[in-house]
This record gives structure tokens, C-alpha cells and sequence, in this order.
């Protein structure tokens, strides 16, 4: 343990679940309204990348932006750390 | 000039028939002609809670079937002239309502020169749902300090901004409020509850009102009361202020700070 984890105080349970839904509402409001075939999507995307790595479900962002006229569709994925 | 108000929060149980019955009284007091419609086909719940379970005898579904008129079937409520209440029938068929039958209720009750229609919606994102949303002007999205009644505030929001015939023609949209309920400052300032500055900066939507978790909820829907009337109520002088936000009152949000212990009770305990 370093030495600043030492001092800081975990956070709340109320601080734990505010962050837990910045992130999953952000993320379901950048696929609302796009697309129905998005949620089957990201499942065979997680199973094509499995075959290469074993990542998390939580790893693959798919993310809908609209932009002037069309959308584009952003893909992350996280790799997990070599050797991790 | 009518305005159709639609209560809804996409999770069950989270307080849209207490807020949607406290409001509609409240709105009835300040001199408002109101008619409360339970869109909650099945399970009709907005008679017990205003206490008029007896005197139903015609409900929405038979208005919209022509088995009776609309007049007939609009509850009047005893305690306030203004206040008028349509019943949710208990068919189990949920396809009983429809747009074109919704649509002419309103109409007629907007004929009629109701100030306000205020829809109390059922859970969930289903046909009962998004009828009673369809035709709202606004909407107050009845929401806990809670993780899943916030997610799901959050999906019911995409549903306004989507599903409705305000903004299938764009002109602005259906004006959307949040009202919190079942709040806590205890918990919160004990940081075991998300605060109203949680919840707000989440779903990025003002408050219309913020109620405070309390006893007198359930005795008000023992009793059949709406709790807005029970004066003595912290509940009720909530539900008041967000009347009066929704006539366009100014008034800063109460009851959302633990009390302050006074001198003595910070020196000797408790
Ligand atoms: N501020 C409050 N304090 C304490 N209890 C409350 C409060 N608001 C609502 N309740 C309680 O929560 C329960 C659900 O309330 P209510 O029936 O209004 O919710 P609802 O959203 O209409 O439910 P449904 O989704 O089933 O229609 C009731 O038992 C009610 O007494
Ligand atoms: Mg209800």
C-alpha cells in the first residue's frame, strides 16, 4: 500500500454508486435512440476479440456520435496489461 | 389554456400516485380545475389514495369504450370543488386503452376548461407508460436517491425526449422536472444516500421539489387523504413548494439539510 492510500478516507457508499451511474448512464445515453442492433453487436464484438484475448465485458466501449449529418461509431477496446 | 402533466419514473413503487394525488390537491386548493387520470390499467391504485374507491362506478376504459359519458364517469372529490378524479379500470386487458382513446378524453377534458390533467403513470416502459406520457406538456420524473430509480429516470427521460407527440413534432419537447422523494438528509449527510446534487448533476435536470422520507405518507394513504393536506406534514409543505415551482414560484428547496443539533444536544449527546 503507498503511503497516500494511508490518508485517504475510501469513498462513500453514496460517492461509489454516483460514480457508478456517471458511467453507466453516459454510456447508454450515447447509444439511445441509435441503432437496436448496437446491443447484439457489442456481445459478437466481445466474443470475436475473446478469441484473441480475454478481455472483460466492461472493456469495450462502443460509443454513437453524431456529427453533422451522420453518425459515427467509436470502438475501444481495453487490453488488459501484459503479464497482469 | 390546458396543461397535461404526466408523473412517471420508468421503476415501480418509487411515489407517482402519492406525488401525482398531492399535487393534483395542491393544484385544486390554489383555486385550479384538475382531473387526476390512473393510467395504471389493472391495477388501479389512485382512488385508494385519494379515498374515493367507493364511488367509482365508471372507469377510463368505459369512457373510451362508450359505455358511458365522460361526466359520469369523473370522480368529484369531496374535500376540494376543483378536484376530479378519472379511475383506472381493473380489465385485465392491457390493450383496452389506445391513442385515438386517450386522445379524445383529453381532448374532451380540454374542451371542458380543466386548468390542469394530471396523468399518474404505471411502471415500466410499456404501453400504459407510454400512453400516459404520449400527450404530457410536462412531465415530472418521480425519482429516489437510489441507484436503480435513477438509471431508470434516466431511460424514462430518452422515452420524453422520443415518444412523445411533442417531440415527434419538435417544437421544443415535453418540459421536463425531476421530483425527488423517500430523501433522507440523515443518510445523506452520512454519505450512505446520493444528495439532490447527485441526482441533479447525474441526470442533468433541475429539481421541482425534493420530499423528505416520512410516516405521514402512509397514514395519509391509510386514511385516503392526499398527504399534501395534512398540514402538520413536512411531506405536505414539500409537495406545496413544488406546486408552487410549478406555477412559477421561485422558492428554495427545503427539508434537504440534516437539522442542526442546537448547542445542548451537541454537548450533551443523542
Ligand atoms: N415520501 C415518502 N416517505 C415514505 N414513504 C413513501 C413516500 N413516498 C411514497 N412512499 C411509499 O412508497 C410506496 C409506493 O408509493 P406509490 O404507490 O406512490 O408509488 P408508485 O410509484 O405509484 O408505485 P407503482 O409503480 O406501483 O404505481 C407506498 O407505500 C408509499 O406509502
Ligand atoms: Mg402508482
Amino acid at each position: 500500500m503507498g503511503l497516500l492510500a494511508l490518508f485517504r478516507r475510501p469513498p462513500s457508499s453514496a460517492q461509489v454508486a454516483k460514480e457508478r451511474l456517471r458511467i453507466i448512464v453516459a454510456q447508454e445515453r450515447s447509444t439511445r435512440g441509435g441503432p437496436d442492433f448496437l446491443p447484439l453487436l457489442r456481445r459478437e464484438l466481445l466474443e470475436v476479440i475473446r478469441r484473441y484475448v480475454n478481455v472483460d465485458p466492461d472493456a469495450i466501449q462502443i460509443n454513437l456520435e453524431r456529427e453533422e449529418g451522420r453518425d459515427v461509431l467509436e470502438l475501444s477496446v481495453a487490453l488488459p496489461e501484459k503479464g497482469g | 389554456m390546458t396543461e397535461i402533466i404526466v408523473v412517471t419514473s420508468g421503476k415501480g413503487g418509487v411515489g407517482k400516485t402519492t406525488t401525482a394525488a398531492s399535487l393534483a390537491a395542491g393544484l385544486a386548493r390554489r383555486g385550479k380545475r384538475v382531473a387526476v387520470i390512473d393510467f395504471d390499467i389493472g391495477l388501479r391504485n389512485l382512488d385508494l389514495i385519494m379515498g374515493c374507491e367507493r364511488r367509482v362506478v365508471y372507469d377510463f376504459v368505459n369512457v373510451i369504450q362508450g359505455d358511458c359519458t365522460l361526466r359520469q364517469a369523473l370522480i368529484k372529490d369531496k374535500r376540494l370543488d376543483n378536484l376530479f378524479v378519472l379511475a383506472a379500470s381493473q380489465t385485465r386487458d392491457k390493450e383496452a386503452l389506445s391513442v385515438e382513446g386517450v386522445r379524445r378524453v383529453l381532448d374532451e377534458l380540454t374542451a371542458d376548461g380543466f386548468d390542469y390533467i394530471i396523468c399518474d403513470s404505471p411502471a415500466g416502459i410499456e404501453k400504459g407508460a407510454y400512453l400516459a406520457m404520449y400527450f404530457a406538456d410536462r412531465a415530472i420524473v418521480v425519482v429516489n436517491p437510489e441507484v436503480s430509480s435513477v438509471r431508470d429516470s434516466d431511460r424514462i427521460l430518452g422515452l420524453l425526449a422520443s415518444k412523445t407527440l411533442r417531440a415527434e413534432q419538435g417544437n421544443g419537447g415535453v418540459q421536463e422536472h425531476l421530483l425527488l422523494t423517500r430523501y433522507s438528509p440523515r443518510r445523506v449527510a452520512a454519505g450512505e444516500m446520493l444528495s439532490v446534487a447527485d441526482v441533479r448533476e447525474i441526470l442533468g435536470l433541475e429539481v421541482l421539489g425534493v420530499v423528505p422520507e416520512s410516516a405521514d405518507v402512509l397514514s395519509a394513504s391509510n386514511a385516503g387523504s392526499p398527504v399534501i393536506l395534512n398540514a402538520e406534514s413536512i411531506a405536505s409543505h414539500a409537495y406545496e413548494d413544488a406546486v408552487g415551482r410549478l406555477l412559477g414560484e421561485e422558492l428554495p428547496l427545503r427539508f434537504v439539510d440534516e437539522p442542526k443539533k442546537g448547542f445542548f444536544a451537541r454537548m450533551f449527546g443523542s
